[in-house]
């Protein structure tokens, strides 16, 4: 009886702990909200009148951030990029995932294999001024550009988490389409490849999250293409917010918003899918 | 049936051809290019000439490479070290019988999916603005200007943000290997004795080990290739105090006429990265068949 107890005492201790933890992840985003609903002429420099609520709740800042960002049209192309990134990324490199993890006796697939997910080891930095002279000159300076190459970077760690997907996955069901007639590529997209959901689904988790926050990609690719992805638009409107920081705000809260609303919907699936990337 | 397998061979083929030269289009030769432009002294434009190992003789004198190396280096140390043991702690934490465990892990998940540019900016203003503020009502001199304009604390202000982020990634994955952890190691462990940080480090660590060495992974190569959270809070400064690897690349190859030279240290980069990623996976795989 007495271990019960202790038990009870010390998950009520380790709770509150918990809780006061969780103070160091609500107080930026509590700051943020705050500071993006309030006017400048709120904002003095105590604590209180930076962290106090705002007199009004306006959406005034909102409105204002959306127009100097291009919310929505920056929203337009995060979103197709991201899209488009992820349902590629799940046809190609699982294709390529199956064809190299089927044929690992043949020394032919396995320098293939090896040598694309090698490719791991390639800082951006190396690749990031090369990249921005070749898509230039291919004509790629754009958001497809952008996209080419978010399929080009996720292929190694997609195709390592596929091909070892796939050693679950036994021959003889291949095998009993083959002697039903069917081609090995109809037998892959009727069989293996709804078989392989799970892994869809962490492909797609891990490539989401990466493509939707990345900075460095479009910002030496799509530089001159004036147009922006989520990220972009906050990096070059940054200056133009000068000091006011309601409006910078407001705009942080924006870009934050879709990416919040995915991760409420999807919570289960998210945490899923990123622990299993890292751990396979 | 040698007709199925010259059929197998051949789709396999014909799915192989085109994604591999996909591969090497957009990864493969832009890495042979920025290994060639490393030997040359171009501008990012204009004519260039050869200029043998000129680049990596003067990479080697550059102070302020040199100081790129020292700051991202100790960053990722730090940084990896710092997030590493907060992880640990919350995850023990959030494996222990509470209540609302999912609503905690799901909350303390969250820094990671935000991303890094934004969570940046926001810890801007934070460390520019609140942290002062908050400095002056307690008295605290020290805190009384940002740590982001002290070329010497700046930063700390950089291992903040990062530790923010990657504490929650690294702890969702400290908690899964705590999963794998059989309830009746802990009771066999208890009839010995071993409770507490004596059933950690002899039993619950031993057990976690190939999940600390992913975490580690993680860390070194995340830390390695910071490059929003330079952006979003100190653009490399004060006193070029803060800048890293990537950040220095970026802004003196693409626009400050440098392409030649840092394509020398991209390349030196490189090669620390393999270095650094090959000894980590010889250590952990050797840690792990030790046990």
């Amino acid at each position: 009886m007495k271990k019960t107890s202790t038990v009870g005492k010390s998950n009520r201790t380790v709770l509150v702990l918990l809780i006061l933890g969780l103070s160091t992840i609500i107080f930026p985003l509590y700051m943020t909200v705050v500071i993006a609903f309030k006017q400048p002429s709120e904002m003095t420099n105590s604590i209180s009148g930076i962290l106090s609520l705002p007199s009004v709740w306006s959406l005034d800042n909102f409105r204002e951030a959306m127009r100097v960002t291009d919310f929505w049209n920056s929203l337009k192309n995060s979103l197709l990029i991201s899209v488009l990134t992820v349902g590629i990324s799940i046809l190609i490199h699982s294709l390529m995932g199956y064809t190299l993890g089927r044929n690992k006796s043949s020394k032919f697939y396995n320098f293939v294999y090896l040598f694309i997910v090698s490719g791991m080891f390639v800082p951006f930095a190396i690749l990031m001024m090369p990249l921005a002279k070749q898509t230039a000159e291919m004509g790629l300076a754009n958001w497809f550009g952008v996209i080419l190459l978010y399929v080009v970077f996720y292929m190694p760690m997609n195709i390592m988490l596929y091909s070892g997907y796939l050693t679950n996955i036994p021959l003889a069901l291949e095998e009993a389409a083959r002697v039903d007639g069917a081609s090995t590529w109809l037998t892959y997209w009727k069989i293996i490849f709804p078989i392989m959901k799970p892994m869809h689904a962490t492909v797609a988790v891990i490539t989401a999250l990466a493509v939707w926050n990345d900075v460095m990609t479009p910002l030496i690719i799509m530089a001159g293409s004036s147009q922006n992805t989520l990220p972009l638009a906050q990096l070059n409107f940054q200056s133009q917010f000068g000091t006011n920081y309601n409006l910078a705000f407001a705009s942080y809260l924006l870009s934050l918003i879709p990416i919040l609303i995915f991760y409420l919907i999807c919570q289960k699936q998210i945490l899923n899918g990123v622990v299993n990337g890292a751990v396979k | 049936m040698s007709n199925h397998e010259n059929e197998r061979k051949r789709t396999f083929m014909l799915i192989t051809i085109p994604i591999l030269a996909l591969f090497i289009c957009f990864n493969t030769i832009p890495l042979i290019r920025g290994a060639m432009y490393s030997f040359t002294n171009f501008r990012g434009f204009g004519s260039y000439d050869w200029v043998g190992l000129r680049n990596y003789v003067d990479l080697f004198s550059d102070a302020r490479v040199g100081r790129s190396y020292w700051f991202t280096i100790k960053l990722a140390i730090v940084t990896t070290v710092v997030v590493n043991v907060i992880s640990l702690i919350l995850a023990l934490g959030l494996n222990s019988k509470i209540r609302a465990k999912g609503f905690f892990r799901g909350a303390y998940f969250l820094p990671n999916i935000l991303g890094s540019l934004v969570v940046g900016y926001i810890f801007n203003y934070f460390f520019t603005y609140i942290v002062p503020a908050l400095a002056d009502m307690t008295g605290i001199r020290a805190l009384g200007s940002s740590i982001l304009s002290n070329p010497d604390r700046a930063w700390i202000g950089v291992m903040v943000v990062c530790a923010w982020q990657a504490i929650a990634m690294n702890t969702i994955i400290y908690i899964s290997g705590l999963q794998t952890v059989p309830e009746d190691v802990y009771e066999a462990g208890g009839l010995d004795g071993a409770t507490g940080w004596k059933q950690f480090k002899h039993l619950t660590f031993p057990l976690i080990i190939p999940f600390f060495s992913i975490n580690m992974v993680l860390c070194v190569k995340n830390f390695l290739m910071v490059f929003d959270q330079i952006i979003a809070l100190t653009k490399g400064g004060p006193a070029q105090s803060t800048e890293s690897i990537s950040f220095l690349i970026y802004n003196n190859g693409m626009s400050g006429g440098q392409f030649g030279f840092q394509s020398a240290n991209a390349v030196v980069f490189f090669i620390v990265i393999v270095v650094i990623s090959v000894a980590q996976m010889k250590f952990s795989s050797s840690k792990e068949e030790q046990l």
